[in-house]
C-alpha cells in the first residue's frame, strides 16, 4: 500500500529575528511516517514543529498539508484537531492528572471518554498517579502526561517537541512503545525533535538535520545513520561536529 | 434619642446585601469578559487600557457620587430616570466603584497565565472560544478575588451611597450611612453595632468565596 503525502514543504521560510531564520528548501512527510528531527538547539526543530502544527506562519513558501494549503490563519477547527502537539515544556492545567489526560477529549464531546483516558493512563504507566494534582508533578511525570492527553487523542498527526527529555530509561521506553503502537494502529505521522541520536535510530523511518535553520539532510533512518550523503551529516552521527 | 429597632437593623442589612449584592453581580457581569479580554489581548493601545482601569479603581467615591447627583438631578441629562435617592442610584455607584476592581483583578490574573498556554490550548484542538474558557478557569482564583474585591468596595462605600442615596430610613439607609448617622447622633453603641455587622457581612461572603474556589483563599 503507497502512502500518501501528509505535508510538503517548499522553500518555507521562518524568520524568528534578525539573527536566526529557518529555511526548508523542500520536505515530504508521508502518512505513517516517524520523522525524527535531530540538531542542536536553536536549529530550528521547535519552529518546524509549530509550522507544521499550524500554529505560526511561515515568512515565506508554500506548506502543503494533505494537498491542500496549510494556512494557520484560515485553519478550520476540524484540520486542527487532526493535527495534535506535544510543547517541548508542556503546561498542565489546574486540577487531577486525570482531568489534564482528558482536556481534548472533553473539548471534542467525545464519547467511551473514561475508557480512553483509562487506556492512555495505564499505557504510559500514570494510572498510580491519576488523581494526583497535576500542578505537583515532576519535570518528567509533566511530561508523561503531556504525551498521554496527545496519544487519548488518536491524531492522524503527532509533533513530538522532544518529549522524553526529561525521563528515565524505563518510562523512555514506556513512550516509545506507545508511540509505535499509535503509529502501526493509526498510521499516524509522526515527527519527532529530539537530541537522542540513538532515540531517532530507535523509533523512525525518516531521519532529517537542521543545523542553523537549514535543513542539511532528510533521508531513511539506516541511511542517514550508516551512509549519510551530505558531510555534514556523517561529522553530527560520527559526534565529530562542534556546534 | 430615637431607639434602634431590631427591625431596622434588619431592614438596613437586607437594602445594604441587596444593593451591594447587586452592584457586583452587575460589575462582574460587565467587568470579568472584559478582564479576560483585556488579559489575553496582545493589540496595541492594552496598556493605555490597563492604566485607565487602574486609575478607576482609585476613583474618589465622593467625585463619583457628586457626577452621578449631577446627572440624575433635576437639571441633569438622566433626569426622566426619576431615580435620585433610590436604592437604583446607588446601585449604579457601587457598580461604579465595583468595576475598575473586577476588571483590573481579572485582568492581571488572566496575564499571569504563561504566554505559551493558548498555544499548547490550541494544539490539543480548543476552539478561541475554549481557550479563553480554559485560561478563565485556571485564572478562577484570581476572579474570585476580584469579585472579593469589588464586594469590599461596594459594602463599605459611604461617600457615594451618602450623596445619591440620601440616607433616608427604610428606603437607602444602608449600613455605612446608618454608622455616619448614628455616629452623628452620638449612638455610638449602635453604630459600633452596625460596623461589626458590616466586618461580618464581609467576613461570611469572603468565607463563601474561598469555599466557591475550593478552600484555597484567593491569591
Amino acid at each position: 500500500m503507497t502512502n500518501k503525502t501528509r505535508y510538503q514543504l517548499q522553500n518555507v521560510q521562518k524568520r524568528q529575528n534578525a539573527n536566526f531564520a529557518l529555511h526548508i528548501h523542500r520536505l515530504d512527510v508521508q502518512q505513517g511516517d516517524v520523522l525524527a528531527l535531530l540538531g542542536p538547539t536553536g536549529a530550528g526543530k521547535s519552529t518546524l514543529l509549530r509550522l507544521l502544527a499550524g500554529l505560526e506562519p511561515p515568512t515565506a513558501g508554500d506548506i502543503q498539508f494533505d494537498d491542500a494549503p496549510l494556512l494557520a490563519a484560515e485553519m478550520t477547527l476540524a484540520t486542527r484537531r487532526r493535527i495534535t502537539m506535544v510543547h517541548q515544556r508542556p503546561l498542565l492545567l489546574g486540577g487531577a492528572v486525570r482531568t489534564n489526560v482528558e482536556y481534548g477529549l472533553r473539548l471534542r464531546g467525545g464519547q467511551n471518554r473514561t475508557q480512553k483516558v483509562d487506556a492512555a493512563l495505564d499505557q504510559l504507566g500514570l494510572t498510580p498517579i491519576a488523581a494526583q494534582a497535576a500542578q505537583t508533578l515532576s519535570g518528567g511525570q509533566t511530561q508523561l502526561v503531556a504525551m498521554a492527553r496527545a496519544l487519548v487523542l488518536e491524531p492522524e498527526v503527532l509533533l513530538l517537541d522532544e518529549p522524553t527529555a526529561h525521563l528515565d530509561p524505563a518510562h523512555v521506553a514506556l513512550a516509545e512503545k506507545a508511540i509505535r503502537q499509535i503509529c502501526q494502529t493509526r498510521q499516524t505521522t509522526i515527527v519527532w525533535a529530539t537530541h537522542n541520536l540513538f532515540q531517532a535510530r530507535r523509533v523512525a523511518n525518516r531521519t532529517c538535520l537542521l543545523l542553523n535553520g537549514l535543513l542539511v539532510e532528510a533521508a531513511p533512518t539506516e541511511a542517514f545513520f550508516t551512509n549519510p550523503a551530505e558531510p555534514r551529516t556523517a561529522d553530527f552521527v560520527q559526534g565529530r561536529m562542534v556546534y | 434619642m430615637t431607639p434602634f429597632s431590631a427591625a431596622d437593623f434588619w431592614s438596613i442589612l437586607r437594602l445594604s446585601l441587596w444593593i451591594s449584592g447587586t452592584a457586583v453581580l452587575i460589575s462582574s457581569l460587565v467587568g470579568i469578559p472584559c478582564g479576560v479580554w483585556l488579559g489575553m489581548s496582545r493589540r496595541r493601545g492594552k496598556r493605555l487600557l490597563a492604566a485607565v482601569v487602574h486609575t478607576g479603581m482609585a476613583l474618589p467615591p465622593v467625585v463619583v457620587g457628586l457626577v452621578l447627583y449631577l446627572l440624575l438631578s433635576r437639571s441633569g441629562p438622566l433626569a426622566f430616570l426619576d431615580s435620585l435617592f433610590t436604592a437604583q442610584a446607588m446601585i449604579a455607584a457601587q457598580t461604579v466603584l465595583a468595576l475598575p476592581f473586577v476588571v483590573g483583578i481579572t485582568m492581571s490574573a488572566v496575564a499571569a497565565a504563561p504566554a505559551e498556554l493558548p498555544l499548547q490550548l490550541r494544539s490539543l484542538g480548543a476552539s478561541d472560544w475554549q481557550c479563553r474558557w480554559t485560561i478563565l478557569r485556571e485564572a478562577r482564583h484570581g476572579v474570585l478575588l476580584a469579585v472579593a474585591a469589588a464586594f469590599g468596595r461596594s459594602i463599605s462605600e459611604v461617600g457615594a451611597v451618602l450623596i445619591v442615596g440620601g440616607n433616608i430610613q427604610g428606603h437607602t439607609r444602608v449600613l455605612t450611612t446608618a454608622v455616619v448617622l448614628e455616629t452623628g447622633k452620638g449612638n455610638f453603641e449602635f453604630a459600633l453595632a452596625l460596623g461589626g455587622a458590616l466586618l461580618l457581612l464581609a467576613l461570611l461572603v469572603n468565607l463563601f468565596i474561598v469555599g466557591f474556589s475550593g478552600g484555597r483563599p484567593p491569591a
